[in-house]
């Protein structure tokens, strides 16, 4: 085990694991999004710059999920500069996301909202602009719709399903502001698979991912 | 989704046969979908499933990696694609209304091909004829000094001249 003090606080984790999950861990929060429970140090993907912490030794605030635990490592998940990248981060998000909380199955139940409260702001954008991708439902799916607007391209939905078949079906498609989950399979008829995993479904933070009602 | 023609599927088995003396390995991706793309027109989903077990590549990632680029289209070029210029003369003049009505006449949307294949919309940069604007092609011929009134003139005109066309076939 390995022991380390985060906010003054001591906790233990076991060697390798990341300063993320062993905060997670000891039940202290750090705002995160494409983080799955499983990803070492090295397959976490680092794309939503969301779980910035403080560490001394280093120059500048670091993401917590791709930095190893050390014995004596000195975090700060609450400083000023940390919750000034969280909140541009999370504003950025914001600035592509069409807010609509009241008609959005998520809500209540959305990493954006808790995320916000906890960093004590709204669901706004601003100073950033608002844009929204064009189409706004896609329906391919045969299990779920999918909402671009409300996608934060976590990558998670992409990863479970990469990691739990062996011919996936979701990646992401198109490139730069364009760039949606893409879904794809060579037949249109409900793959029976989906139904039954729904890892997707379960792991989406968001509301972007909308199970078909079943007729 | 266009439902595959039977000359889409004559032009597979081509694919199919020209795809097995290809060079495997994951560098071959991007000249396979251009292979398929040069025999078919565009890449329906058959085409990329083709592709990826070929390579033995996740057909999702194949399907990924071909959205990246401009150059590979997912639906399959109308007879007569019509192309609304959205340059910056176009733009000023009022290229987006030209394409909105393209769009409500035949009852797609930009990028798309309407389901007997006669029509696709895309949106094209300066097509170097800025004094005409707003500008639009349809097929190889351009026209200058678009209005909604023309739009209507130009759908009805190609098929009119597809219906007689048809009645000439017919005849002799
Ligand atoms: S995804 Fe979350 S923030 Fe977005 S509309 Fe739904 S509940 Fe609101
Ligand atoms: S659909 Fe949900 S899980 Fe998938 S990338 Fe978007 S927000 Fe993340
Ligand atoms: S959880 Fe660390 S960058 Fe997303
Ligand atoms: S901008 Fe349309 S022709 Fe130049």
């Amino acid at each position: 085990m390995i022991i380390l003090t985060v906010d003054g606080r001591s906790i233990q984790a076991p060697a390798g694991s990341s300063v993320l999950s062993a905060c997670l861990f000891a039940d202290i929060f750090i705002p995160h999004l494409c983080w799955l429970e499983s990803d070492t140090v090295a397959d976490a993907p680092a794309a939503c710059r969301l779980c910035f912490v403080e560490i001394d030794g280093f120059s500048e605030p670091v993401t917590a999920c791709t930095v190893t635990v050390e014995n004596g490592m000195m975090v700060h998940t609450d400083t000023e500069a940390v919750r000034s990248l969280q909140k541009t981060a999370l504003k950025l998000l914001l600035s592509v996301h069409k807010v609509d909380c009241k008609n959005c199955p998520a809500d209540k139940a959305c990493s954006l909202q808790d995320i916000a409260k906890f960093l004590g702001i709204g669901l706004g954008c601003k100073p950033f602009e608002r844009v929204l991708k064009e189409l706004d439902v896609d329906s391919r799916h045969p299990a779920f719709d999918y909402y671009p607007n409300r996608c934060v391209l976590c990558g998670l939905c992409v990863r479970i399903c990469r990691d739990r078949h062996e011919q996936p079906m979701l990646s992401f498609a198109g490139r730069g502001f364009n760039t949606v989950v893409g879904y794809f399979a060579e037949t249109s008829d409900t793959d029976p698979d989906c139904l039954s995993c729904r890892g997707c479904l379960d792991v989406c933070p968001t509301g972007a991912l909308v199970e078909k009602s079943q007729v | 989704m266009n439902p595959l023609s039977s000359e889409d599927l004559a032009n597979i088995e081509v694919l199919k046969k020209q795809i097995k003396d290809a060079p495997k390995g994951r560098g071959q991706l991007i000249p396979l979908l251009q292979m398929a793309q040069n025999i078919l027109g565009y890449l329906p989903d058959k085409a990329l499933s083709l592709v990826a077990d070929y390579l033995s590549i996740n057909r999702s990632d194949v399907y990924g990696v071909a959205s990246f680029y401009n150059q590979f289209r997912f639906n399959p070029p109308g007879k007569n694609p019509v192309k609304v210029c959205m340059g910056t003369a176009c733009h000023v003049r009022g290229g987006e209304i030209i394409l909105e009505n393209f769009e409500r006449k035949l009852e797609i949307k930009e990028g798309d091909t309407t389901e007997d294949r006669e029509f696709s919309i895309e949106r094209v940069a300066c097509v170097g004829c800025c004094a005409l604007a707003p500008v639009a092609l349809v097929g190889e011929t351009l026209h200058g000094h678009m209005a909604p009134s023309k739009v209507e003139g130009l759908v009805l005109r190609v098929q009119l001249e597809r219906e007689k066309a048809e009645r000439e076939a017919g005849n002799s």
